[in-house]
């Protein structure tokens, strides 16, 4: 994997934070807006390398942190049934409900696999017509495609015992929301690279203009981030508010076209609830009216379950930047990734689990002697 | 698989196919399906006098300064994967265990649990490979016992061994002897077994195909304690890989360690793996990996052992234990910076996106 071992060079990676430190005058806060992102950051020590001046904020971009606990419950209550195969990303296995998660079903029965692509998925439905197969429909912009692929797929086999149960996000309307905010301290974004590898990042020329925050399109690796942040301050510091595209190597302007009309063929925009933040009008996607029988919502009517957040958890305003992990009184004594309390607790690339994992102690962020080589 | 036989033991599977292509319940009721079981399977397999006793135990003479006994279970699905299968895992997994606690490894008790309806030919194979690991390990199968349940209720076989060996040095080989300035030794790359497995049961399509690791340690092991390398704690890195290894040490040691990332090995195709799953080599399982911690003056000379030897050919040095009594792992990651190492909550998830 040399293209990997490439973007965390640490002499490459000393010179830009070099540099970063030879732009910066002022303070600035910015946002990562990827989950994978954020696990990079803590996982690599990317901030360590920052000067104080830069801050780093982590956003909402966790597809497992921002699902609402409603659509969680209504999850757990379809893979409970007897009839239904329930197959998700497995990251979603231990995301708590109310009192248990998928994991805990599966344990008392229930017939709930991990599977790779939303196709292992519709081959399962196909090989067992006896069964009724929902997949857990998550993610943002990156996971639609497949997600949209899927029921294209079913629907072209005919299958009537697949279904998709939806909660898929968009990036834009969750930054807006972040801008919007009167707590937000985001002066400016990292992008999500993988969703921009998918819808270019045309989308986002407008929110920069109406902000007049610059949005720097950032890949995963340190390297990416280190540049991304260098571009971010840079306009910063000249007073620019651009968007930008330092991951060329996978982000085209129009980004992918075709995957972009698989999802258009499949979902429309709808309204969507975000864990921890609310609803955020025109945020999410849904089914279309044509491909509606793929809807696992409506063909099992679970659709009306609503359920509430437990009012310890900060991860809404976590989730916009608001405050840091450590900032919760709950933080690695009430809430671990054992009990996690919210959802960004739960997955690697929330920012609560990322913390909890790399920097649990303080004092331990520090660099030390290791013994000599041999 | 005729049903002919040829020589002891048998190269095909002994029991008449024709007859019983399946395990039964029977075969493990204790009447003349067991015994023909026994008999005409496992005695000729693993042939040694303790077991041609027949007795209801095996009678063992053993002599050193302390005896170590440690029992696993094995149910890994599936039974066969690269490098590997439940009957090599079985052996070796406890061999290693015994191997850790610095001792030579000498008998094994083998307890089966079919399930009913699996195909005799399977379980042949899972004998022949519980005979060939025993005997490239060097140790003998004993005793042992076999059940069956009913269809539905097992995974085809799971298999539980324990396993004796004698202690030949004074020295504990344990976290409590860990030293502040022990130097980590790390046998080879990280992650082979845990993403093999993992391969072999998605049907993930890797380019190269990745096998196990799965191997005995003991002859390495032994030969670091033959040669005077003053081991202060071995540990082998299997379920929660290398990570979960470290953190429970440092732990039990009470003494923080810090390893560096940019030292330990792991295999491009592992890696390659891992980034597509978004796993951390760190935690993946192996199955013929462990952790020396020694004495700095010891580092140089156990490492040239390591590396001449075919099961630490990849050795490396990774770090070293901390005069802190906080008792953490610390990295020092690629960039420079430092983080802590914790052990997973779970399982690894593959990630969405």
């Amino acid at each position: 994997v040399r293209f990997v071992d490439e973007y965390r060079h640490a002499g490459a990676a000393d010179r830009l934070a070099e540099a970063i430190r030879g732009v910066v005058t002022r303070p600035w806060t910015l946002m990562e807006v990827c989950g994978g992102q954020t696990h990079s950051i803590v996982r690599f020590g990317v901030d360590a390398l920052l000067p104080p001046a830069v801050e780093l904020v982590h956003g909402p971009g966790c597809p497992v942190c921002v699902t609402p606990l409603e659509l969680i419950e209504r999850a757990l209550a379809l893979a409970a049934r007897p009839e239904i195969t329930f197959c998700s990303f497995g990251d979603m296995l231990r995301v708590p409900g109310r009192s248990r998660d998928l994991l805990g079903v599966k344990a008392a029965g229930g017939d709930v696999r991990v599977v790779y692509s939303p196709l292992d998925a519709v081959r399962i439905a196909r090989d067992n017509p006896g069964r009724q197969v929902v997949f857990f429909a998550v993610g943002f912009e990156t996971t639609a495609p497949a997600n949209a692929l899927a029921v294209v797929r079913a629907d072209q086999l005919g299958l009537d015992n697949f279904s998709l149960l939806v909660s898929h996000v968009l990036v834009p309307p969750a930054m807006e929301a972040i801008l919007a905010s009167p707590g937000c301290r985001v002066q400016g974004f990292l992008a999500a690279g993988h969703v921009c590898t998918v819808m270019g990042y045309e989308e986002y020329v407008p929110l920069a203009e109406r902000h007049g925050v610059p949005i720097v399109v950032t890949g995963f690796e340190p390297l990416d981030l280190l540049e991304g942040i260098l571009l971010c301050v840079k306009q910063l510091e000249e007073g620019r508010a651009e968007v930008e595209n330092p991951y060329s190597r996978a982000v085209r302007r129009e980004g992918n076209e075709p995957a972009q009309a698989l999802i258009r063929r499949v979902f429309q925009v709808v309204h969507r609830k975000w864990r921890g933040v609310g609803e955020i009008p025109a945020s999410g996607l849904g089914l279309r009216e044509r491909y509606a029988s793929f809807d696992a919502e409506r063909r099992f009517g679970v659709a009306e379950h609503t359920e509430e957040e437990p009012s310890e958890c900060i991860s809404g305003l976590v989730l916009q930047g608001v405050r840091k992990p450590r900032e919760c009184p709950a933080f690695g004594d009430g809430c671990t990734p054992e009990h996690p309390l919210g959802a960004t607790m739960v997955s690697s690339e929330g920012a609560c689990a990322a913390y909890y994992r790399y920097r649990r102690l303080a004092h331990c962020a520090a660099p030390g002697p290791v013994g000599s080589e041999p | 698989v005729k049903g002919e036989r040829s020589g002891s033991p048998p190269f095909s599977c002994p029991i008449p196919i024709q007859r019983h292509p399946r395990v039964l319940m029977a075969h493990g009721g204790g009447g003349e399906l067991s015994r023909q079981l026994a008999e005409a399977m496992f005695l000729p397999s693993f042939a040694n006098p303790a077991l041609e006793e027949r007795h209801d135990g095996a009678l063992l003479d053993l002599t050193g300064s302390r005896i170590a006994f440690t029992t696993d279970s094995y149910v890994v699905r599936p039974l066969f994967f690269p490098g590997g299968d439940i009957g090599r895992l079985a052996v070796n997994g406890t061999v290693n265990d015994l191997a850790m606690c610095g001792a030579r490894p000498l008998y094994l008790s083998v307890g089966l649990i079919l399930e009913e309806g699996l195909e005799m030919e399977t379980l042949w194979r899972v004998t022949r490979s519980l005979a060939e690991a025993a005997e490239g390990a060097g140790v003998q199968l004993v005793t042992g016992d076999t059940k069956v349940v009913d269809h539905g209720k097992g995974d085809g076989i799971f298999i539980n061994t324990a396993g004796v060996g004698v202690v030949e040095q004074d020295r504990a080989i344990a976290p409590r002897s860990v030293r502040p300035g022990d130097q980590l030794l790390l046998s080879g790359d990280l992650g082979r077994h845990g993403i093999a497995i993992l391969a072999a049961r998605e049907g993930l399509e890797f380019e190269t195909a990745i096998a196990s690791d799965c191997a005995s340690l003991a002859p390495l092991v032994l030969q670091l304690l033959s040669e005077g390398v003053e081991l202060h704690c071995l540990r082998d890195l299997t379920r929660g890989g290398l990570a979960s290894a470290l953190v429970e040490v440092a732990a039990a040691a009470g003494l923080s360690t810090v390893i560096r990332e940019d030292a330990i090995p792991v295999l491009e195709e592992v890696q390659g793996a891992c980034e597509m799953l978004g796993f951390d080599p760190m935690y993946v399982a192996n199955e013929g990996r462990f952790v020396a911690f020694v004495p700095e003056r010891d580092a140089v000379r156990a490492l040239e052992i390591m590396r001449g030897h075919p099961l630490g050919a990849g050795a490396a040095r990774i770090g070293a234990v901390e005069d802190d009594a906080r008792g953490v792992v610390r990295m020092i990651t690629r960039l420079g910076t430092a983080r802590i190492v914790e052990m997973l909550s779970g399982e690894q998830l593959p990630r969405i996106c």
